[in-house]
């Protein structure tokens, strides 16, 4: 059961990477893509595409602290004392990302759309970060269940530094990827040639992070390292390497749909590398997934109630992204900076 | 007799039961909880009422065929999609401040209220999942497939508030799990979940939500009207969200009390601080204004006493025995003139809600026409503001009431609380973070309603 559990966490995790990681990645892009008429482009498209979904995406969050505090409250407990202050400082990034792009819909002038722009891609680029530095804090055992206490180092390591940085690569590389097939199905060939080539230095540079991330954790993460370069967690790095390189040869050769996939598969092999990795520990060194485990009356509840909840949630969910993807709730693609000229309409962009 | 003395305890009291009853940090936390709630839970009661409000109008407009309604429905519906995607993230922030603030809780607890949370977060994902096929699905869906679209949007909207309220009624009515040797053993998942206090304040929050939402909305229309903007968009937004709003506040009435018995059952002392009674008392009166002195344990000051009020209320008897504070030693009674106060503003604004609301159907009803004085539509814009006041003073009452625990009767808040420090400079951050937000918020709003309602209706 317990098991289970952290199964849930992990898909929710990996859901939570692939699809919330992206709209952090698409903040990514909006922050790089230059001037007012030089990114009104790129910056429209980020719009247009993650409008209707990042707030399904990023539910994938909750799910993730729900179950684990449920099925694992001491550890729970524990990584939020002891990481408090990364998480603070995420949290303060999850309220500016959403307000901000919520705003930005609604901006009526350039200056406006600049204002809350800033925002949300400044906080899109931080707030993985954090994320990803709290998350090296407990990947590398620095969670102390007995006595917790908030310390710098857990999260201002060499570990979570590398996964804090590899998290925003992520999610730009995953963007960017998404993006250029948005792009296609809008028609719109100068973001295709954009945006590929995005995803690929992107994802040559993520490549790279990643290699560079495992020697780090050889040093500093040894435990993890070992796990993840023997057995089930070495067949899981393959398995995300050649993903990765699958979604370079796919995205080189233009056929973006697959690619989505692979890429996603590629990220989402990682953090199956954890899980497996670190077994039977939660928090290694510290906890094992069974001490850490609620009772199981519990976990049973928990797991049935779920479950039963799935049986709603992915028709649901299959049913959202298969209009997004065949383009039924697509609005109408408009270069950010269009929006304020004289020309332009400007009441077409519902939120 | 008015004793000047009264105003100085009175002053004392205040700031000594927030400052001297609880661990400098746990005020802090409870700060920066309560800060956080506040923001949240005007938001929560749009997601509640609003997908109703909108779907009511989009049926209209399926069975008319009149574009003004349409151009209604598809506007609340936008105006629902933001204020939900601002709900996700102070709900996220909520629940990170469930760790962040109160890790001991979370440690001892998490196991047995869980499940809640793991409902609500299913419910949350349809949630999210269906208001963004609902909102940009406009003009783009087969007409009846998007109307079926919003339904779970409601549903889950209910499922929602059913879940977050389970937890809420739980920690004051905890159950589903043994204390043995100090260590909180055999979780009970359901039996916490369907606790003693989940079913009056679910009905009573859910209540809440149709009134603070439905004379939010109607307040905004009433200002329209005043202003001359009568054709039927207008009127239409008017009729509906009052109609909603003023069926749901007389209904509060009764629900408060069902509510307030159960209080008495099982929470006597929270009962007794909301009417400051000190003493145990049979055939106690029901005391307005005065001051609650700790000192004497009892109501100084000017106030009105109403006899046999009391009794009636807490258990539909006028020669009931109430509980009173003297029951439980000093450090376990919440601070009473808070919760006295708090308590006592509610009572009055839902009192005063339920006039407004009972005017507006009886006009209706009798006479087919709106009311037309303009002290009416007056009303209807102070009546959304002080609608939101009676939702936080019913939470104050509630949550205030429930200290000095987290979990009733066997977690104290001071034990609950994080060891880190500096949550002072959190909550400083944490305020202006919300007051850029609520402005943003306001004036994305404003900005939205200045488009004429035609626009909604162009064509892509």
């Amino acid at each position: 059961m317990a098991e289970i559990c952290l199964g849930l966490i992990v898909l929710g995790l990996t859901a939570y990477a692939v699809l919330g990681g992206a709209d952090f990645g698409s903040g990514f892009w909006d922050l790089t893509a230059g001037g007012d008429a030089r990114g009104g482009r790129v910056r429209g498209m980020v719009q247009r595409s993650m409008s209707p979904v990042w707030e399904a995406n990023h539910v994938w969050l909750i799910f993730v602290l729900v179950i684990t505090w449920t099925a694992f409250p001491v550890a729970f407990g524990a990584i939020f004392e002891t990481l408090a202050v990364p998480l603070f400082l995420a949290a303060l990034g999850i309220i500016m990302r959403g307000t901000a792009f919520v705003l930005r819909g609604q901006a009526a002038t350039m200056n406006e759309a600049r204002f809350l722009g800033a925002g949300f891609a400044i906080s899109s680029v931080l707030l993985p970060f954090f994320l990803g530095a709290a998350l090296g804090g407990v990947v590398s055992g620095r969670v102390d269940v007995d006595a917790p206490a908030a310390s710098a180092d857990a999260w201002l390591n060499e570990t979570s530094i590398a996964i804090g940085i590899l998290a925003v690569l992520t999610g730009a590389y995953l963007s960017a990827v998404y993006m250029a097939g948005d792009a296609r199905r809008a028609g719109l060939p100068d973001l295709v040639k954009a945006f590929r080539a995005r995803a690929l230095g992107a994802g040559a540079v993520t490549g790279a992070a990643a290699a560079g991330a495992l020697l780090v954790l050889r040093s500093d993460a040894r435990p993890l390292f070992d796990g993840l370069t023997s057995g089930s967690g070495l067949v899981a790095v393959i398995v995300s390497a050649l993903a990765g390189l699958a979604t370079f040869a796919l995205v080189w050769t233009e056929r973006f749909e697959p690619a989505r996939f692979t890429a996603a598969a590629a990220v989402g092999a990682t953090i199956v590398g954890w899980w497996v990795a670190t077994r039977p520990d939660l928090l290694p060194g510290e906890i094992t997934i069974d001490e850490a485990a609620a009772p199981d009356a519990t976990l049973t509840a928990l797991v049935v109630s779920v479950g039963l909840g799935m049986l709603i949630l992915i028709p649901s969910l299959i049913y959202l992204y298969r209009l997004v993807l065949r383009g039924t709730l697509d609005q109408a693609y408009e270069p950010l900076d269009q929006r304020f000229r004289p020309l332009s309409s400007g009441d077409e962009d519902p939120a | 007799m008015f004793d000047p003395g009264v105003l100085v305890v009175a002053a004392e009291q205040v700031t000594g039961a927030l400052g001297d009853n609880a661990a400098p940090d746990a005020l802090e936390a409870r700060r920066m909880q309560a800060l956080s709630l506040g923001v949240h839970i005007p938001l929560v009661c749009f997601g509640i009422a609003f997908p109703a409000m909108f779907l009511f109008v989009h049926g209209l407009y399926l069975r008319t065929g009149h574009a003004h309604y349409k151009a209604l429905a598809k506007r609340w519906s936008k105006v629902a999609l933001i204020l939900f995607a601002v709900g996700v993230v102070t709900g996220t922030i909520l629940s990170f401040e469930f760790g962040l603030l109160w890790p001991d809780f979370m440690a001892t607890f998490g196991d047995v209220f869980g499940l809640a949370f793991g409902l609500e977060g299913v419910s949350f994902f349809v949630e999210a999942i269906f208001i963004a096929i609902y909102v940009y699905g406009w003009d783009r869906l087969p007409e009846r497939t998007h109307f079926l679209t919003g339904i779970p949007v409601v549903i889950a909207g209910f499922a929602g508030s059913f879940n977050v309220i389970a937890v809420n009624g739980w920690m004051n009515n905890p159950q589903g799990f043994d204390v043995v040797g100090g260590q909180v053993t055999d979780p009970k998942p359901w039996t916490a979940l369907l606790n003693g206090n989940l079913w009056h304040e679910l009905v009573h929050m859910y209540t809440a939500g149709y009134i603070v939402a439905g004379f939010i909305v109607a307040g905004v229309y009433a200002h329209a009207h005043l202003r001359g903007k009568r054709d039927a968009y207008h009127r239409t937004g008017l009729v509906v969200a009052l109609s909603f709003a003023a069926l749901a506040a007389p209904a509060q009435l009764v629900i408060g009390d069902w509510a307030g018995r159960q209080v008495a059952e099982h929470q006597p002392v929270k009962l007794a601080a909301m009417e400051g009674l000190g003493q145990t008392t049979k055939d106690a009166p029901f005391t307005i204004g005065g001051f609650y002195d700790a000192e004497r344990n009892e109501v100084r000051g000017p106030k009105i006493e109403i006899p046999y009020l009391l009794s009636i209320l807490a258990w539909h008897d006028p020669t009931a025995t109430v509980q009173g504070l003297a029951t439980v030693p000093e450090e376990d009674r919440p601070p009473v003139n808070i919760v006295r106060y708090a308590f006592h503003t509610m009572v009055a604004i839902g009192s005063g809600l339920a006039l407004l609301g009972t005017v507006f159907v009886l006009t209706l009803w009798r006479r087919k026409r709106l009311p037309r004085t303009v002290w009416f539509y007056r009303a209807l814009m102070a009546a959304g503001p002080l609608a939101l006041v009676a939702l936080i003073a019913g939470w104050i009452t509630t949550e205030v009431g429930r200290q000095p625990w987290i979990v009733y009767e066997v977690m104290r808040v001071e034990d609950s609380v994080t060891g880190n420090d500096n949550l002072e400079l959190a909550f400083t951050v944490l305020v202006l973070v919300y007051v850029g937000l609520a402005s943003a918020v306001v004036w994305l709003l404003r900005r939205l309603s200045a488009r004429p309602p035609e626009t909604e209706l162009a064509k892509r």
